[in-house]
């Protein structure tokens, strides 16, 4: 039988919090865990190990579930700057809205966000998969090397500016593209991943409906030609 | 970095309780800015026909200030001493008590001019600060703050923000300006403004008061500025009526907002704001760059 424990952040500082949930006494953490009055607070949950439950009840500071692998974390509320920032695997869920760089250079794992994630959501993102249900502000997918980021609502401007080989996907507008980035056909398998992800995330969309964004691959090398624009 | 915060009360019922909500908000905010803090405080409006003229002056005799005020100004100067600062007021034009303080000996050091607004500001931590001008105490229908790692220039008092923009207008900033020698510059040899340090922020101050001078409004000052402003910054920007906040369209200083029934409120991040009163009712959101936020009595 699982255990669940309750951790309140008024009477526990953030760093026992986390020695707890990393399971630094040697042992392997098991079990699942409410985090109580996180009232903003910065880095809950990082650095997670172990495949164990967080459920955050409230509003959570930068950093939440940085570096995570494995665990299932909830932000049952808004996350700050660089929410599941170097993810390697896992899932954090974000019931509210996200502030900048939400998912930022992660490796692996599902990032999905209920509400809205402000400017450079999946920046350098290198694997992670990242469903947001609202919109997501400028220079979104910035640089974004790898995995998928999935747009329910609108994307602000300068979106994919310089990106690599992360598939991006955005159902409403985008207000303008970043440089190299080019929307490219859509195909059966495209669709299905929409839908995959979608399921996963729990939303409700018509994945048939999104538009797909990628590399126009011009960026990728120096060319001599360029050389007077330097 | 630095720590920017704002709180205006809607319901009138929690004004006397304006300090003891806003405190806990600046202290919050120590991390960000520790060096020195101030705050701009909107109490109540000085009886028709008086000025209010909040001055600096560690060490001064505030009894023989007044006195003198009153005798060399030809008129009862009444002086409020709170720590290092004082509050003036009197039935002159604001200029005429301005241009006194800072030609006295010792001079005072200006720090607000209007009809409401009093600012105080010193170096130290926050909570040092705010329990040294009694901040808790305080009442009132809003006020703005700021806790300071400066970037740009000297730890100083001076330096110290909130910044007077003209009457009873204050700016707070966080972040940093790039364009600001030219535009001090500018402004000081072309349009005859006054500054009294280095510091990039008091530009943007001299700045706001130059096209409110030229009679643009608050929002239109600001929006302004997003053309002829260069570098990065979260603005708080007092009036007598409430608040307005602007963030540069790159949007890399944070800020977040958030409302009830009962007050509008923002901080650099959102723990500055997690102790209000029904916070967990509370609309909560992240400003979005480029776009004039505004509040206060309508």
């Amino acid at each position: 039988m699982s255990t669940r424990e309750e951790i309140d952040l008024d009477a526990v500082p953030v760093r026992r919090l986390n020695r707890l949930l990393q399971g630094r006494d040697g042992t392997r953490q098991a079990g699942s865990f409410d985090v109580r009055n996180p009232r903003g607070r910065h880095a809950l949950a990082a650095g997670l190990v172990d495949p164990i439950d967080v459920v955050i009840h409230g509003h959570a500071g930068y950093y939440c579930a940085g570096m995570n692998q494995q665990a299932r974390v909830t932000v049952a509320g808004n996350a700050g700057t660089g929410v599941a920032e170097n993810m390697m695997s896992g899932e954090v869920r974000v019931h509210g809205d996200a502030s900048q760089s939400a998912g930022a250079a992660a490796w692996g794992g599902l990032l999905t966000i209920g509400g809205d994630a402000s400017a450079r959501c999946g920046i350098s993102m290198k694997g992670i998969e990242i469903v947001v249900g609202g919109s997501v502000g400028h220079m979104t997918g910035f640089m974004a090397q790898a995995g998928c980021l999935v747009v329910c609502g609108d994307a602000g401007a300068a979106f994919g500016d310089s990106l690599y080989e992360a598939e991006l996907y955005v159902l409403g507008k985008v207000e303008s593209l970043g440089a190299d980035c080019v929307e490219k056909d859509m195909d059966d398998r495209h669709v299905a991943r929409i839908e995959d992800l979608l399921g996963r995330a729990g939303f409700a969309a018509d994945a048939g409906a999104f538009r797909r964004y990628g590399s126009a691959r011009q960026l990728y090398h120096f060319r001599i030609d360029n050389a007077a624009a330097y | 970095m630095c720590g920017i915060v704002g709180l205006y009360l809607k319901n009138p019922d929690l004004r006397n309780r304006l300090g003891s909500l806003f405190a806990p908000m600046l202290t919050e905010m120590t991390e960000r800015g520790p060096d020195s803090a101030g705050l701009a405080v909107y109490r109540d409006q000085a009886p028709a026909g008086r000025v209010r003229v909040t001055v600096r002056a560690p060490g001064v005799d505030w009894h023989a200030t007044g006195e003198r005020a009153s005798a060399e100004l030809g008129t009862p100067v009444t002086v409020t001493p709170m720590a290092t600062h004082a509050v003036l007021e009197a039935a002159v034009s604001g200029e005429a008590l301005r241009d006194w303080a800072e030609a006295g000996d010792p001079p005072l050091r200006v720090t607000s001019s209007g009809t409401t607004l009093e600012i105080y500001k010193e170096i130290g931590l926050p909570a040092a600060v705010l329990e040294r001008f009694g901040v808790p105490q305080m009442s009132g229908t809003h006020m703005i703050g700021h806790t300071r790692m400066a970037t740009e220039s000297a730890v100083t008092t001076e330096g110290a923000h909130p910044f007077n923009t003209g009457d009873d207008l204050c700016l707070v900033h966080n972040g940093s300006l790039s364009n600001h020698h030219r535009l001090r510059d500018w402004l000081r040899d072309h349009q005859g403004l006054r500054f009294q340090t280095e510091n990039d922020s008091e530009v943007a101050a001299g700045y706001l008061t130059w096209r409110l001078m030229q009679g643009a409004t608050i929002a239109e000052a600001l929006e302004a500025g997003l053309r002829d402003l260069d570098g990065f910054y979260t603005f708080a920007v007092g009036t007598r009526d409430g608040f307005s906040v602007l963030r540069d369209p790159i949007a890399c200083k944070p800020a977040v907002m958030a409302e009830t029934d009962d007050w509008v409120a923002m901080a650099s991040e959102f723990r500055a704001l997690a102790r209000l009163p029904s916070v967990d009712d509370a609309v909560v959101w992240e400003p979005r760059p480029g776009q004039v936020y505004s509040w206060g009595r309508a």
